[in-house]
């Protein structure tokens, strides 16, 4: 299936390099996922993909769309601030899970609990 | 001829999302914790929302776009129970 | 009428959200995008929400630069570091970093900050004491990086939500 819509030259290349720009930095990412050692390390991985992977892909989509359809076609931007709003407090969920069971463990690396810690949660204000 | 140049940056864009899709994939397989699980999950999420999108900009339908929004807001949803879970369902005590 | 208009900018972005998932400004959509948008501001206001206050000045275009600039340059970091393969257990860890903040939007929006650049990811914040507990992939200096967050972001922050 290789297909692809007919744009201008200069559409097409910039949309083509966004888009291997994208991939690749998310393939690097995954990759990270699989070749760090401890889960806090890996934890840092997927960022990769989120923040600046994406942003590549969105903004490919945005401008090939534009330029297809003659107007600006900016709904790639809803998805943009849905990842930034959530990417963050998955995460931040996910280490804090992962923090406590290994407190519960007593696994060594682990920060002591200094009391009364309370996350200031986004989802909340999202 | 600039649409054949960017059928195949489309199709070799997927083909290197595939390959993390099994990276994300094999951190979901192998674990070893529950959590590294769930962030390999996480990750699949991710990746298959971006794949979405190129399948979108191949076809030039924006049908893909709602998926794509479908998929991330579920990825997110499902994250947080699962983290949740992991909190305060298997405690040990 | 002022619970249906307690928070404009809130009313604001709901609109824009409806316009854009609509794809069109017909004046047919645009009426019901302010229906929905004030519905859903009235609501809110349901949940009392604490207000919030905040300026916007040019901290807030400094910022957003700021921000877009770190997650650029610490993508490249990580993603070198990733294919290197430099991944010894010692180099990251967890850092406390004295927080004076106390904001919590401005707390929240922080929290978005350092986890959506890679590398660095917060984990927990201790209300009482005004610590916060991150977790750094590449902790070489952890004095840089304790600068780093209060210079860089904390003032700023501080400078929008007063």
């Amino acid at each position: 299936m290789m297909q692809a819509p007919d744009l201008p030259l200069w559409a097409a290349l910039i949309t083509a390099l966004l888009l291997l720009t994208g991939s690749l930095l998310t393939l690097t990412g995954a990759l990270g996922l699989l070749r760090l050692r401890s889960f806090y390390q890996r934890v840092h991985a997927p960022t990769l993909g989120a923040t600046l992977g994406a942003g590549c892909i969105l903004i490919a989509s945005m401008l090939c769309f534009s330029v297809l359809e003659t107007r600006a076609v900016l709904h790639e931007v809803l998805i943009a601030l849905f990842l930034t709003v959530t990417t963050p407090v998955t995460l931040m969920l996910l280490a804090r899970a992962a923090l406590y069971r290994d407190r519960v463990e007593g696994n060594p690396e682990t920060p002591p609990d200094t009391g009364q810690e309370r996350p200031a949660n986004p989802a909340e204000k999202a | 001829m600039s649409a054949l140049f960017l059928a195949w940056a489309i199709t070799c864009a997927q083909i290197v999302l595939g390959f993390a899709m099994l990276c994300a994939l094999g951190r979901l397989i192998r674990g070893p914790r529950a959590q590294d699980r769930v962030l390999g999950l996480d990750t699949l999420y991710a990746i298959v929302m971006m794949l979405l999108l190129t399948f979108g900009i191949q076809t030039g339908r924006a049908l893909y776009f709602e998926t794509a929004l479908i998929i991330a807001m579920l990825g997110f949803a499902s994250t947080v129970a699962l983290s949740k879970f992991l909190m305060r369902g298997e405690v040990i005590e | 009428m002022t619970r249906w208009l307690a928070f404009p900018l809130l009313t604001l972005c709901l609109l824009a959200m409806w316009l854009l998932l609509v794809q069109s400004v017909a004046p047919g959509s645009i009426l019901m995008g302010v229906l929905v948008a004030l519905v859903a501001t009235r609501l809110f206001t349901v949940l009392r929400p604490e207000p919030v206050k905040y300026r916007l000045t040019g901290a807030v275009v400094r910022l957003a630069g700021i921000v877009l600039y770190d997650i650029i340059r610490s993508n490249i970091a990580v993603a070198r570091i990733i294919l290197t393969g430099r991944t010894d257990r010692g180099m990251s860890g967890f850092i406390r970093i004295p927080i004076d903040m106390r904001s919590r939007h401005g707390l929240a929006l922080l929290a978005v900050i350092i986890t959506a650049t890679p590398g660095t990811l917060w984990v927990q914040f201790d209300s009482a004491r005004g610590s916060l507990l991150i977790h750094v992939l590449d902790l070489v200096d952890e004095e840089q990086w304790i600068a780093l967050i209060k210079n860089r972001y904390e003032k700023l922050l501080m400078e929008i939500f007063p």
